[in-house]
């Protein structure tokens, strides 16, 4: 697959605080759903905004659809569309025109029909006539949305995108992001809801005090990193992990009548389930039921941002 | 060029004045109205012809500058201001335009609204006193490049104010000064031969005699002066543009 953008060892220092990026470099295939994820002040919307031209970098090299965002910069912004993390309309204006308005930045022909399919896809048709300040929050990042692919572009930034949205809207954004990328637009989304890039997204970025921690599909993300548990339950309470069982790593769980197993599914590396089991019953230990849980793209997250970096 | 930018931005800003039509257009026409109540009918009649010209019909081209400038300062820097104070501007920045265009669809939105309030004033003023346009092309010429270059300047206003009350400042502290004092109700003729001296280094003096003259043939310097003055200032604020665009002073971070 093509590469759609390409972030060159970029760095950004504003001129009152510390280095918001540094040495960040990336590649983002086309038609991908990237998602990156941040803490706060991570540096997200920063690299966001050197890509779309809103912040100027301290150095290093950013391409779009091959063009250069500085020197080839109307090539590369025609291909993008940003919907930005705070939600800024024009009050007063109605909702076609301030659709309309977009489009026509992007250099494009007034096309009331594809204007209409997007607000009607967005349920944002009978909107139409409103002004931007009667809307509800909701709505209004349905407009930001509308607005970023009034041009059709082919790369999406999606800033924040369901902050503060309920659930109903947060899953129809998902639905759009999703018909989006079968369309095959490049989305590039920063979120801190950790499922919403688990359920989403094909790669994840972590990015934390300007720095890329890593950049892995979602899936193989989970499988490397992803720790098992194995709850064992027992017939009887136990008060000590019998010394037999001492080589694995057991704990005690929250019910006496519970063994907790901890385990990674890395690959080629054996979790020893098979043996365990047969040294429990071994020990005298009856088993009751076995359940196993995994550790969720957030304890991966929370882990990634806590350790530094090996 | 990305034409259909600068077409949406025109627009788009336009429509802001055709929202609020009605204020646009009573508004100075109430404030020329009482001009010429207080300067021409209450003053004006102890005043005797201002080199052939009854003061009244003199005070026109002064009043009519008067309005332009500071619509236009008002019009632009509010117009570039506000998507600033709101966030919209995210969008001007992350589009395909450059810095010519943006400037030609706020500044040309900008100096049409002041354009028409100008003629709407020149109409009102007609109603009051009998008058005369000597060179109807150059006045229109004068007041349209009038209109473009404190529009521009507006622009920059409205780029460089972080908050309403800078917003409010310049217009407020310097160019309503400067146009009091630039001749709009006298001749500078009528000062002592110091102040006329220290007036020449006000820059209004020269748009105002300018856009005088084409009314009356009556100048208080030369021609050639007044339209390079108004030249000279419009190429300082493109000049002042480019450098934002560039750097993205104020603008970008």
């Amino acid at each position: 697959m093509a590469t759609m953008i390409s972030v060159e060892t970029v760095s950004k220092t504003y001129a009152s605080g510390p280095a918001a990026l540094t040495d960040v470099s990336l590649s983002i295939e086309q038609g991908e759903i990237l998602a990156l994820l941040g803490p706060n002040g991570a540096g997200k919307t920063t690299l966001i905004s050197i890509i779309c031209g809103l912040t100027t970098m301290s150095g290093g090299r950013v391409t779009v659809g091959g063009h250069d965002v500085i020197t080839d910069y109307r090539a590369a912004r025609r291909l993008i569309g940003l919907v930005p993390q705070e939600i800024a309309l024009e009050p007063f204006e109605r909702v076609q025109n301030t659709v309309r308005l977009s489009r026509g930045l992007f250099g494009l022909p007034r096309d009331d029909g594809y204007i209409e399919e997007t607000l009607r896809k967005l349920s944002l048709w009978d909107k139409r006539a409103a002004q931007s300040l009667e809307l509800s929050g909701g709505m209004k990042r349905r407009v930001l949305i509308a607005k970023a692919l009034s041009h059709e572009p082919e790369v999406l930034f999606l800033d924040e995108p369901t902050a503060g949205v309920d659930v109903e809207l947060r899953k129809d954004m998902w639905d759009i992001v999703r018909d989006l990328k079968a369309r095959g637009v490049t989305i590039i989304l920063t979120t801190h809801y950790i499922e919403e890039a688990e359920a989403i997204a094909d790669r994840i970025g972590v990015i934390n005090k300007g720095e890329i921690l890593l950049v892995e599909e979602t899936a193989a993300l989970m499988k490397r990193m992803g720790q098992k548990q194995m709850v064992i339950e027992l017939q009887a309470p136990v008060d000590a992990i019998p010394a037999s069982l001492a080589k694995y790593d057991l704990s005690l769980g929250d019910d006496p009548c519970s063994l907790v197993y901890s385990y990674v599914t890395q690959a080629g590396r054996r979790p020893g389930i098979t043996a365990l089991l047969s040294d429990i019953s071994d020990a005298g230990l009856r088993l009751r039921d076995v359940q196993t849980r995994q550790s969720s793209l957030e304890d991966i997250f929370v882990d990634l941002v806590k350790e530094p970096r090996a | 060029m990305n034409w259909w930018a600068i077409a949406a931005i025109y627009r788009f800003e336009m429509a802001r004045t055709w929202r609020t039509i009605w204020q646009s257009v009573v508004s100075p026409v109430i404030s020329t109205s009482l001009y010429f109540v207080v300067f021409g009918a209450a003053i004006g009649s102890r005043i005797s012809e201002v080199e052939g010209v009854s003061y009244g019909a003199f005070i026109v081209p002064g009043l009519i500058m008067l309005s332009v400038i500071t619509q236009s300062i008002a019009n632009a820097s509010f117009g570039i201001y506000f998507p600033k104070f709101i966030g919209t501007i995210y969008e001007l920045l992350s589009a395909p335009v450059s810095f010519l265009e943006i400037v030609t669809g706020y500044v040309g939105a900008a100096a049409t609204k002041s354009l028409m309030i100008g003629l709407i004033i020149l109409g009102t003023a007609h109603l009051f006193v009998p008058m005369q346009i000597q060179y109807p092309l150059a006045m229109l010429a004068f007041l349209t490049l009038t209109c473009l270059s404190f529009s521009l300047f507006g622009f920059i206003i409205g780029i460089w104010a972080r908050n309403f009350e800078q917003l409010q400042l310049i217009p407020l502290l310097i160019v309503t000064p400067l146009v009091f004092l630039g001749g709009a109700f006298y001749s500078i003729s009528m000062l002592p031969p110091v102040w006329q001296t220290i007036t020449l280094f006000n820059p209004v003096v020269y748009l105002i005699s300018g856009f005088r003259w084409s009314f009356y043939g009556l100048a208080d310097v030369a021609l050639g002066w007044s339209l390079l003055a108004i030249l000279g200032f419009t190429c300082l604020c493109l000049g002042a543009i480019w450098w934002i665009f560039r750097t993205g002073w104020r603008i970008k971070n």
